[in-house]
């Protein structure tokens, strides 16, 4: 393949030979000399008062180093960090130390480590601690939490509810009432989006080893944020920033959830401090379903004006989140600050209320799951069109077209303030409607209802937001940066501040500098994740990798290259502005037959000898690329299901999904990336579902409980993409991570109430459920 | 502590002799004792299939089998799937065809998928995903992994030769 051809080639990724082969390494594949296991004591209740720890036989077990509690950590541990703390969070309400002080607050919150020789014995101590609790009532159902009288997580604060946001209605009202006496209709409808579990195959790991001699501190995380860990922990422990380094080794899976610092990162780094050796922790499956973040959890009450046509006139929103018990860095902001901004989706919605109750409950804390408020967001707006088309008896395709924002409205400010970059929605649906033969199979399903058979077709043109900054959205800047160095012998070293782990950048940055500089692929190598050798970054996480990060190594290249055409023109002895690089040659226009190559120039840079005056020698730039708008993906997905009405059992026929992400620079990676968001999209819609009883347990503890799909489970999807380049970046791309799963959940749920033919019907679709619809038990 | 107990276990073909606590996990002996890091833990609970290894030529979920269980046995792994600078068809089509995003299910859904291959050298794309039931990925929504699979299977039946290594 041509080197000029890079950008947009399917390339098999570079990362796989490792992965392949075994010989990756991930955190807990990390041996270090000396190295002691801890085991976390978590607690058994969902809301208890804690009267004592007994420490001591724990402590007198043969093989066991150290116990520790929150006493022990006094003074020593800083708070679990939080980005944006919303109302009475910022008087403490929802923040947490590493481990808990006087209460527990869910089932699994961290009340005591263990520190032993291996990672059996640190179990066996850990069994031997005396916690004597008092349990408490638990607030758990979130609307009842919300209500006077309900248990209360911090008694001091009076209230379950940190922060509410409840803007006067007077101007929607009158929206309403005018379409009303226009002869238009109101739905209304309460959703929900119930509770997650992020699930990454890999669980949540952590080596830390303290160096007495150095003072310094390496902590090995399985994490999507090095640097934002690292600048925390620095913070948290008390170590100046530059005697901390954090490294990211291999990550199995995170998907949001390892976009957080959590308790014990912070107390395996206290210990190693302490103990002056290096420790290791590994979460196991019930505590990664029981402390790790979970996602969603949102009950949206929508309300939609809409003229006899369709046209949907004014949109009102109440949202409530479940905050679970502790904020994490953006448990508080999902709803508002990553949801709301794009509850409008891909229609023209002039008037827009969005008002919302964010809650603490004694769950574990909710944040960022793939999608991260955006899939709630998206399924607001995919349920209005489906309950106005539903209540006026018109297709949904038709209620969608009308609605659309359309081609020239671009940049297009909606209601709730966001500015969408560039879109062509009908784009997506004409081809989703094309792929999926749309007009027979809505004559199929008149077919098979006539037969008494159950058939649903569902559709989402969802968009999303991502790429973020830019500037001013969080606390700190939301840019990336790309180190780039030309080594002498022509070969490209890129160090990236973002924290790829699955999604490929290794491949298509390599890509991005390949192209660029018209050199063989092999000849780039990506390295990220360790804050000693790579540019400060934000990371990843956001759909915002390729977006601001690849446009970061574009910019840095830019660079590089304009300072080889310098130096590549006194050796051509030609005017600087008159070089240009191709197919890895630096020549002069017009006269291809006196060329400098790519290698000659980097060499003679490095070496210096033989460089014009006034040329700083080597090739190495720095960028910080920050975007100035965000990226809006978006596209159109089309579910097929056909439900048994003996069993309640749905199937999912066919799912076909048009995705328009701008460009692609390695399609294949798009393709994957999808693939892995529709499955994600489809369990939230078919089996996934947090479920905590009532006193607070969780029920869902293990895989046998908690149901991810199977192989059996999932159909091959009909994939498909269009190509709109955003203006807001120099590679024309937005982000595909996190949209399949935005797109797909909507559609799985409007296929599935399509089929039944009643107006909603609340996430997942078990067999059960369906089946009491169906004989209306 | 348990009394330790002498094992002897072929893993790759290499025989070892060792001391284990009978609670040992099979899986915790190829990880800690023998450093073979390749094989992974995902569930605990025999779920998610990424701790997968041959034991004596079949597929066995690492996490519930004891390392006293493995007595005498043949152990199979990921590091020893494919002679050492070559990669088992199974493997070239996990990298083909994208079948992997982060990594982690995927040394025990190849070893899975070995045992697939073997029992059922032409299957269907049902057959596959019924074959990997046990198996789960949270990153490629299998798709691609079908794909793999189908690759390997083609390359496995065109070529001459049988299937290298894995321990039989």
């Amino acid at each position: 393949m041509g080197v000029a051809a890079m950008v947009g080639a399917p390339i098999k990724r570079r990362e796989d030979p490792r992965l392949i082969t075994g010989q990756a390494t991930y955190v807990d594949d990390i041996k270090l000399v000396g190295m002691l296991h801890m085991a976390v004591l978590r607690s058994p209740y969902g809301h208890a008062r804690i009267k004592s720890i007994n420490t001591e036989a724990a402590r007198n077990h043969p093989g066991v180093v150290a116990v520790y509690t929150s006493e022990d950590l006094k003074g020593a541990v800083g708070k679990v960090p939080v980005i944006i703390p919303l109302g009475k969070m910022t008087e403490g309400m929802g923040i947490r130390g590493p481990l808990a002080e006087g209460k527990v607050r869910f089932y699994g919150d961290p009340v005591a480590v263990v520190i032993a020789d291996d990672r059996y014995t640190a179990r066996d101590g850990r069994d031997l601690i005396e916690v004597d609790y008092e349990p408490l009532p638990a607030a758990i159902d979130v609307e009842k939490a919300m209500q006077p009288g309900a248990p209360l997580l911090y008694e001091e604060f009076g209230t379950n509810v940190p922060f509410a946001m409840h803007p006067p209605t007077e101007e929607i009202d009158k929206v309403f009432e005018q379409t009303k006496a226009d002869g238009g209709i109101v739905v209304k409808q309460r959703i929900v989006n119930q509770r997650l579990a992020p699930t990454s195959i890999e669980t949540r790991g952590v080596v830390a080893d303290y160096n007495k001699g150095s003072r310094s501190l390496t902590l090995w995380s399985s994490s999507q944020i090095p640097h934002l860990l690292r600048d925390y922990l620095s913070a948290a422990v008390g170590l100046p920033q530059h005697q901390v380094r954090v490294i990211v080794p291999e990550v199995g899976g995170a998907f949001g959830s390892k976009l957080n610092v959590y308790p014990e990162e912070l107390v395996t780094a206290f210990a190693s401090m302490k103990l002056g050796r290096p420790v290791k922790w590994i979460e196991d499956r019930s505590e990664a379903l029981a402390a790790t973040i979970h996602g969603r959890d949102q009950i949206d009450y929508i309300e939609a004006a809409a003229t006899r046509e369709g046209k949907v006139t004014g949109l009102k929103v109440y949202g409530v989140s479940d905050l679970g018990a502790y904020s994490q860095m953006f448990t508080d902001v999902i709803m508002i600050g990553f949801g709301y901004p794009v509850s409008c989706g891909a229609y023209d919605i002039k008037h827009l209320h969005l008002s919302g109750d964010i809650v603490f409950t004694n769950k574990a804390p909710t944040d960022a799951y793939r999608g991260a408020g955006r899939p709630e967001a998206a399924y607001i707006a995919e349920r209005v069109m489906d309950l106005v088309a539903h209540e006026l008896g018109k297709d949904p395709v038709e209620v969608r077209r009308i609605n659309f924002i359309k081609p020239d409205q671009f940049p297009y400010k909606s209601a709730a303030g966001a500015v969408y970059d560039t879109g062509d929605y009908e784009l997506t649906l004409n081809k989703a409607l094309a792929l999926v033969d749309y007009q027979n199979l809505r004559a199929e399903q008149a077919r098979k209802r006539a037969e008494g058979k159950l058939m649903g077709i569902g559709i989402s043109s969802y968009i999303e937001i991502c790429g973020f900054g830019p500037k001013g959205t969080l606390p700190y800047g939301l840019y990336e940066s790309a180190r780039v160095r030309v080594e002498q012998s022509g070969t490209v070293m890129v160090y990236t501040g973002s924290s790829p782990h699955g999604q490929g950048e290794e491949t298509s940055f390599a890509q991005i500098v390949a192209e660029e500089f018209g050199i063989p692929i092999d000849s780039v190598m990506v390295i990220h994740g360790d804050t000693d050798s790579t540019p400060e970054g934000r990371n990843t996480y956001g759909s915002r990798t390729t977006a601001v990060g690849g446009s970061a190594v574009f910019t840095a290249v830019q660079r590089l290259k304009e300072k080889m055409k310098l130096i590549a023109s006194h050796v051509l002895e030609a005017n600087v502005s008159d070089v240009a690089l191709e197919d890895g040659k630096f020549s002069v226009a017009g006269a291809p037959q006196k060329s400098v190559s790519f290698t000659e120039v980097a060499t003679a840079a490095n070496l210096s000898n033989t460089l014009a005056p006034g040329i700083e020698p080597g090739l190495e730039t720095t960028v910080f690329w920050e975007a100035e708008a965000c990226v809006f993906p978006f596209g159109t997905h089309i579910c097929v299901v056909e439900i048994d009405k003996d069993t309640g059992e749905a199937e999912i026929k066919r799912f076909v999904a048009v995705d328009d992400c701008g460009r692609q620079i390695n399609p294949m990676l798009v393709e994957g990336q999808i693939h892995g968001g529709i499955a994600q999209g489809i369990g939230q819609a078919m089996y996934e579902g947090v479920i905590y009883g009532e006193d607070g347990q969780l029920l869902t503890a293990t895989l046998t409980d908690y149901a991810m799909p199977l192989t059996t489970e999932l159909p091959s999807f009909e994939t498909d993409s269009t190509v709109t380049l955003t203006t807001v970046n120099p590679l024309g791309v937005k982000g595909i991570g996190e949209a399949g799963t935005i797109g797909s959940t909507p559609a799985v749920s409007n296929a599935i109430i399509d089929a039944l033919g009643v107006e909603h019907l609340d996430m997942p679709y078990t067999s059960e459920k369906l089946w009491k619809v169906i004989h209306q038990k | 502590m348990a009394m330790k107990r002498e094992i002897t276990v072929t893993v790759n073909g290499q025989q070892h002799h060792s001391q284990v606590e009978p609670r040992m996990l099979l899986v915790h002996y190829l990880r800690d004792v023998l450093d073979l890091t390749g094989t992974h833990i995902g569930c605990d609970t025999s779920q998610c299939g990424a701790c997968t290894v041959l034991l004596n030529g079949d597929s066995v979920k690492a996490c519930t089998v004891l390392a006293v269980q493995a007595d005498g046995s043949e152990v199979t792994t990921i590091e020893g799937l494919a002679p050492e600078g070559s990669l088992h068809p199974i493997q070239e089509g996990f990298w083909e065809k994208h079948g992997l995003q982060c990594g982690f299910c995927t040394p025990g859904m190849i070893m899975a998928s070995y045992q697939l291959l073997k029992n059922n050298p032409n299957p269907t794309e049902d057959e596959i995903r019924k074959g990997l039931e046990g198996n789960i990925c949270r990153c490629t929504g299998y798709q691609n992994i079908v794909r793999a699979v189908q690759y390997a299977a083609e390359q496995m039946r065109t070529a001459a030769t049988a299937p290298v290594g894995a321990g039989e």
